[in-house]
Formats: structure tokens, sequence, C-alpha cells
């Protein structure tokens, strides 16, 4: 048995590199994996899969070890041991990090082992994938790859498929996902008949920085930091007494929102958050690469000055969706990570939960897989299929200019209307109007032309394989808005504001039948925690 | 709106044609980074410019260009501090890094330079024995060390501009040296001194460096690469007493003994001590090769006039040579070296020795004394 790797871009420019603040596991003495799943549940607003939240939470404190022994360098206590820090939504503080470029240290440890088994791993670096094979059983039977560097195709024959591709943060703008998080892992398998779920569920991170949204980590406030708005009132004790800065981060974001749109914000749309309570040195050591995101990007010294922030685009907690070893609804398919939704996420996800989610339920689905590709002969791929999917290439490559929209217009009204109405506040209305645009631009993208006639690197045609991945998928996620007629976690309906148990504590399955989407119900799964008021 | 001129390198390998350069102007606030007026150019003028980038927030490393000739991330150089480097005050030249073979427009082959070098310092960790049932016990200032080179995000901005690899394409390099030094400075790692020995004796190794700091001033995360390099350089030399091929020991502790003794540097005398200390030192067979090697190196010196004849002879005292060799008792009469790491302090070290803070950060040194210290 072989095993391929296969990424659009060299696998350390992934984006888990953006996961600053810390990975979560109830690995203190004092903490238990019982009370990490109780913060998940209630973080999830009971959307979460409660026998999923148990796996993750009762293998999380072995993974840290794991990662630990590979050789992350993870901070340390005054004694030498693994230290902590406060994050979000949490009762204790068990988040484990490396200063706050945590996702860059596990990413790079993990390509180093890569390197280490190099032997044993083919790794296909700078490849795009275009297409995942069916076969007439409707088993998954591969994938066909572009090679970015010339440009040629080919099939990739596989027992196993794993889709490991992260998210869709680019449907909208601003994002604080990398150019990359396109939704190319969730539109192949929507559109080879996987089901997607949840797809509403879209997380605006509370702080990212005002104008080009990139991330301001929860662990500036684990580490004490404040939000104020402009009256200089720390505004969370009205919506969390408790937890203050430290609540899910659906309800800091609603609380934020709030603020500006009732006039309390500054005058440029923001709210402030005040690093500058930190004590310097644990600034520079544990807060560092917002030190330079300040500097760099914002001319802002956080040290010194307040940093104006805002609520913005961040995760999307749905995805195609999968049960605990990572199976999709396609025999031989896997998705994994921010591309699949197992759900333990729910409504909403907790802070330094994604990549714990992406390590024990990547884990899980690679020994599924392995297990199931021993047991499994090598399908075969028609030749017809490659030369369906180079034509429909070519066709991209040679639409004459100016028959249709440029790539790049399309992605910016995309953008623009998904922030502007599935965001932190929906209602009926402002969600039929971006259905109706999201489903003009998903025609649109289908003729959107493009300057790049080259086979060598070829970004032009790629950005528009991936303008189709978003809108279809951009299309699911209003849909689910739509259907879900409640308020629960990230989606908030202004026309429905109540959480509605009795008739939505339920999941929204989308599948493609008959190339139109088709929305299905599925249970959550309640094992110990009954749904509860959800205050912090 | 202000409006900008990017002055791009085009390549494309596929057109036969060789390299050239294309204008496009681009109004954008002057507070934007550099990558977003390329792709703004990308989006409404050419989709065919071919340029790296992911994240757009200086962690994934995609977008190393030379923006007026100096290597940087597109995506946090800001086009108003561009334009301030620009000969002709207004157009912003963007090119492809350099020591690495472009690919197309600012595309550049890193697997054929960058990850090579970085497999050659076997880069993963390489723990003695079975882990423990917890986690490893190792001290925070450890951790916090490594956390510098591990902020390293390969981009390859130091590989660009590095000037011993232009001179040696095999030179390490400073991104791989920094990640040398994230297992050396690991505690848990068990190859400490096979990565050293490894690393001194290698021709185009740690010894390699000429200690030009373009790669502490441009690296855009703070790893200081040649900081990396010298601290290695320590490591081998102060620690573990590895006598390399490259005689870089002798020549550190030539360079070392010479100031105690003078206050300024004898380059009569440095060379010769740099292959052989005393007499019997320089009687030796590899020695005598090695100072005959050099005879051309010493006839430049006089020709330049670095080196005169009187100077060889005489070779003075600096008037306090006294407070020279204080300087030398205190540093050497401290129970462990101390690292000032600029991760933990910041830019700013002296606001921090203000608040109280402890401005630097011992890192013990692990290895056994095989010989009296120096």
């Amino acid at each position: 048995m072989t095993v391929g790797i296969i990424s659009k871009i060299h696998p350390v420019r992934s984006h888990s590199n953006a996961a600053q603040g810390g990975i979560n596991a109830a690995l203190n003495p004092d903490d238990s994996w019982e009370s990490h799943a109780f913060d998940t549940v209630k973080g999830s607003d009971y959307l979460g899969d409660q026998n999923a939240i148990e796996i993750m939470c009762r293998e999380a404190p072995d993974e840290i070890l794991h990662l630990e022994h590979l050789g992350v360098t993870f901070h340390r206590n005054d004694q030498g041991l693994l230290g902590t820090r406060a994050f979000g939504g949490a009762s204790a503080a068990r988040t484990y990090y490396v200063a706050d470029i945590t996702g860059q240290a596990i990413l790079h440890v993990l390509y180093e082992q890569m390197l280490k088994y190099s032997d044993q791993i083919d790794r296909y670096e700078e490849w795009f994938t275009v297409d995942i094979t069916t076969d007439d059983d409707g088993r998954c039977s591969g994938a066909i790859m572009r090679n970015i560097r010339d440009g040629s195709l080919e099939v990739f024959k596989a027992k196993t498929v794993i889709l490991a591709t992260g998210g869709s943060g680019q449907i909208y703008k601003p994002t604080t996902n990398a150019l990359v998080c396109t939704a190319d892992g969730q539109a192949m398998a929507y559109r080879a008949g996987a089901s997607l779920m949840d797809m509403e569920m879209i997380q605006y991170h509370p702080t990212t920085l005002l104008g080009n949204g990139l991330l301001i980590t929860e662990g500036a406030r684990g580490e004490g930091a404040h939000l104020y708005n402009a009256l200089g009132e720390r505004f969370m004790e009205k919506d969390a007494p408790n937890k203050m800065e430290l609540a899910s981060r659906d309800v800091v974001s609603r609380a934020e929102q709030t603020e500006i749109n009732e006039g309390r914000g500054f005058p440029d749309g923001s709210v402030h958050l005040d690093v500058t309570v930190v004590p310097k040195k644990r600034i520079h050591e544990a807060l560092r690469e917002i030190v330079m995101v300040g500097r760099d990007f914002a001319g802002i010294d956080i040290t010194k000055e307040p940093i104006p922030v805002k609520p913005g685009q961040h995760y999307i907690m749905g995805g195609v969706k999968t049960d605990v070893d990572g199976q999709t609804d396609i025999p031989g398919l896997y998705a994994a990570g921010e591309v699949a939704c197992v759900s333990v996420h729910g409504g909403n996800r907790l802070g330094a939960n994604s990549l714990l989610d992406t390590l024990i339920f990547g884990k899980r689905s690679g020994v599924h897989a392995a297990g199931v590709a021993k047991q499994r002969n090598m399908p075969d791929v028609p030749a017809t299929r490659l030369d369906q999917v180079r034509d429909e290439i070519d066709e991209r490559i040679n639409r004459a200019p100016g028959t249709g929209r440029r790539v790049s217009e399309v992605k910016a009204e995309l953008g623009a209307i998904m922030d502007a109405k599935v965001a932190v506040y929906r209602d009926e209305a402002g969600l039929q109007e971006a259905l109706e645009v999201v489903r003009r631009l998903k025609e649109e993208a289908k003729t959107a032309t493009i300057d790049d006639k080259g086979t060598v690197f070829n970004q032009d045609v790629l950005g528009s394989i991936e303008l189709g991945y978003m809108t279809d998928i951009a299309e699911t996620i209003v849909l689910g808005a739509i259907e879900r007629k409640e308020s629960r976690g990230a989606q908030f309906r202004t026309d429905y504001p109540e959480r509605n148990d009795e008739e939505w504590l339920k999941h929204i399955d989308i599948k493609l039948v008959d190339g139109e989407p088709k929305i299905e119900y599925s249970p959550v799964t309640i094992t110990q925690w009954q749904p509860q008021a959800r205050t912090y | 709106m202000p409006k900008y001129t990017l002055n791009i390198r085009r390549f494309s390998p596929e057109t036969g044609k060789p390299a050239y350069f294309e204008t496009f102007d681009v109004e954008m606030e002057g507070h934007r980074p550099v990558l977003d007026a390329i792709l703004e150019a990308r989006a409404d003028q050419d989709g065919s410019i071919g340029i790296r980038c992911s994240c757009q927030a200086a962690i994934c490393g995609s977008c190393g260009v030379r923006i007026n000739g100096n290597p940087a991330l597109a995506c946090n150089t800001l086009l108003r501090d561009a334009v301030a480097t620009a000969e002709d005050g207004v157009t912003i030249d963007i090119e492809p890094m350099g020591n690495m073979p472009v690919i197309k427009d600012l595309i550049v082959d890193m697997d054929a330079v960058h990850w090579k070098k970085v497999d050659r310092v076997v880069p993963w960790l390489v723990p003695a024995g079975d882990p423990p049932e917890r986690e490893y016990v190792v001290p925070h200032e450890a951790m916090v060390d490594v956390t510098q080179t591990m902020a390293c995000i390969h981009c390859g901005v130091c590989v660009s501009d590095c000037l011993s690899m232009e001179a040696d394409p095999e030179f390490i390099g400073p991104a791989a040296s920094a990640k040398a030094y994230r297992f050396v400075g690991d505690p848990r790692d068990s190859a400490t001194k096979d990565r050293l020995v490894h690393l001194a004796n290698d021709p185009s190794g740690i010894y390699d460096c000429t200690h030009c700091f373009k790669c502490v001033e441009v690296c855009p995360k703070g790893v200081a690469p040649m900081n990396q390099i010298m601290r290695l350089r320590r490591r081998a030399t102060g620690d573990y007493k590895i006598k390399d091929h490259n005689n870089g020991y002798r020549h550190e502790k030539a360079f070392v003994n010479i100031i105690e003794k003078w206050g300024t540097l004898h380059e009569a005398k440095l060379l010769p001590d740099s292959y052989g200390e005393g007499i019997l030192g320089k009687a030796t067979p590899d020695a005598q090769k090695n100072l005959i090697g050099s005879l051309p190196t010493a006839l430049r010196g006089l020709a330049s006039g670095k080196v005169t004849i009187p100077k060889v002879l005489h070779h003075h005292k600096i008037p306090d040579i006294d407070k020279v060799q204080d300087i030398y008792k205190k540093v050497e009469g401290r129970p462990e070296r101390i690292e000032l790491n600029l991760y933990i302090v910041g830019e700013d070290a002296d606001a921090l020795e203000e608040e109280g803070a402890s401005e630097v950060t011992p890192i013990a040194a692990t290895a056994p004394a095989e010989e009296g210290a120096s």
C-alpha cells in the first residue's frame, strides 16, 4: 500500500498556520474530559453530536503528548511541564500553545515527520485537485489532478481518499481565511454526491483587524486583554457578566456588532481590543505574532495602543457530513478538519478546538481508510473521465476575453453579498436577496473569462475552477440559513431571535440530487447533556 | 486615491522569450501592502501575473519577492514604504527572489535550493529512546528560545540575498541553519553533537557564513538566522570543542586570543594561527598545506595595503588593553553563557529593562566539558 499527500500549495503554506492561540485538551490532573466536552457542547449551542465530542475530548490529552513527543515546542510552566492559557467558552485553562504560532508549530513539526518518513509517503506538492471520481458502484475511486508546474493532468487511482482541504472563507470578503480557502473539498464531495451538513453555521471571529480582516488571536483575550466601546465601557458586562471577553465567539461577535450597529462603536466602525493591560514581557513572549501584525499591517504598537477590531468571517462549522471515522456518504471517501462536519462544533466552535478536531479526526480517518484500503482492490478510473476534465479545462482557457465577466469581479461580488447578508445578523429578506445574487453568480462563474493561456503555473485557470467551487458552496450556506428558522450558535435570525429546540434541534443536510440541492434533516446525537439555556 | 506604478519582472518559460519588465498602474491607499497592489493588477489588468500567495498575513511564507532590489514578503511591505525606496521615487520594482531558479514571473523553485538544504540538517527531532509517559520536562526558557527558530516560515527571503550562497551555492544557508538550531537548542534532541560535528565539518556548513547580517536584516519573522549560525558555532566550539576540517574552531580561537592580547586584529597572525596553534600546531602536515594554500590571500593582503610589512613585524597593543581584558574576565567568569534572544525582548529591550524584566535569558550549556575553558 502506498500513501500520497497531494496539496495545491506546499504543505507548510497551509492555512493551519493561521491557528494562533492553541489547542484544547483536558490534560491537567484537576481537569476532566467531561468538562471539556460539556464546554464544547454548550459552545455548539447543543447542535454538536455528543458522541463525536466525547471521542474528541477523550482522545485530546494523548494527542497533545504525541505532538509534544514529535517535537512541538509547547509552552512550559516554571516546573518545565506543559503550561496552559485561558480561552473563550472554557471552564478551565486547558489551551496548550506555542506563543501565538501554535498552528504553524504543529504544521511544521508534522511536515518534519513527513520528511522523516519520506520513503513511505509520496508528496505531490503544488498539484491541484480538479475532480473526485467514483466508480459504477458509487464508491470513491480516486481523483484527477493538475500538476500546477506544467499543467499536465493525471488520474490518481485510490482505494480510499481523505479530504483535508480546509475551509471556505474566501466565499466572504473580508475573511481571516487565506486565499487558498476556496471550498475545494466541500464542493468536490458535494458534486460527487456526498451530503453537506450545518452549512449555515459560519463563525465570525470577534477580533479581526479593521480594514483587512486579519486575525487577532483569542489568545490576546486569554492573556487578559479587554474590549471597549467608544464610551469606554467594557460592554461584555452586559451579555456575559461571568466570562466577559472570554464568552463563546458567537456571543462576543454579536455583542460587538450590536455596539457598532447601535452607535456605540468608534467612528471607523470598530470596537477596541486593549492588549496594553497585559505585561509587556508576556506580550513579547506569548503574543509576538500580533505585535508584528499590529506593527506591519496597522501601524500600531499594541503594547501601547488599543487595536481597532470588528467581527469577521473566520470558520465554517458545517462541511462534508462524516461519521466519527471520517467516512462520508460516499464509500471510500473521507473528510477531516474544517472541510468536514462530524459534527463536533455544531452551531459555534470554541477557540482552540479546530486544531484538535483536525488532528483527532484526521488520525481516525487515516486509520480507518488504511484498514479499508487493505481489503480493497485498486479501482479503475476510465480514461474518458480524464478526457472530459481536460476538455472542460481547455474550454475555460480558450473562452474569448470579454465574452463573460472576469473571475475577480464575480468573486468580489460574492464576497460582498455574503458579508452583507449572511453574516452575524440575518433575516429572511436579506437571505433571499443573497440567494438570488449567489445563483446569478453561480451561472456567471460558468462563463467567466481568464487571461492566462499558458500551462506553467496558470493560476488564472485554477482561480476560475475555485470560483465554481465557491459559488456552489455559497448557495448551500444561504439555503441552510434560510431553512433554519431559529437562532442558534452562529445563526442569528432577527426574524426568529430565539432558539427553538422543539423544531430545530436537528442538523440540516444538503445534497445534490439531479443537479439540484435537496434539503434533508438528521438528528443530533445527545448522550449525557440535555439542552439548557446558554449563558456566559 | 494615490497611484502606484508597479514594475514587475515577467518571465514565462513557454514563450521562449527572455525576461522583461512590465508596468502596471494601481490606485490604492499607501497603507495597503504591495501584495494587494499586485493582486489588484492581476484582477483588473492581467490575470497571468504569477505570484505565490495565500495568507496575506506574513505567516504562510508564500510571497517572498524582491522589492526595489531588497528581498521581502509582498504581503507585509506597505506601498508607502516601498515607494520610499524606489530609485525614481515613483516606480516600485518587483522581481523574483535571488539564488533560486525562476519558474514563472515572481515564482521561484524553492525545492531546488531551499528545501534541499533543509534536508541536509536532519530536519526532525531525534529523541533519545522511547518517549516518557507524559511530556518531556524541559526549561521554559529553552522552549521560548527554540520558538524563535520555530517561527521561521520558510519564505526564502533570507536565502534570496545570502551573499555566501552567491559565492558558494552549496552553502547550507541561513534558513536551514536556523532550522538546525531549532533542534540543537532543543533539550529533547539527542543528536546535538552529531548535528554540530556535521555542520562544522561540512565545507559549506556553518563556517561558510561571512557575517554580512543581510539575513537578520531582511527576515520578516525576527528569526535572525545569522545569530543562530553564530550560536551553532559557539555550541560547536565552546561547548563541544569540535576541531573541524574547515579550521573554524581554530580561526575563532585565534581571533579571540589576538584581541585579548592586542586589542585589535593582528592580520598577519590571524591566518597562521587559524591553521594551527603554536609552533607544533603549525608543523602538522595539514597546517602546512593550508598555510601554503593561503599564500595568495596573504599576498593579496599585502598588495591591497590591508596588511603592511611594518604591521606584520610590529603590531602594537592598544593603550587601554587592560579594559579589553577586563571584559574577557567578566564574560569568561560567568557560570554559564548568556544568549540574547530577541524573540523574548523584542526590539525595545531598554524599555523592558526599565520595567524590571530580565533582558537576557541564560541558556545552560549542556555539553560535557571535555577540555578546560578557553
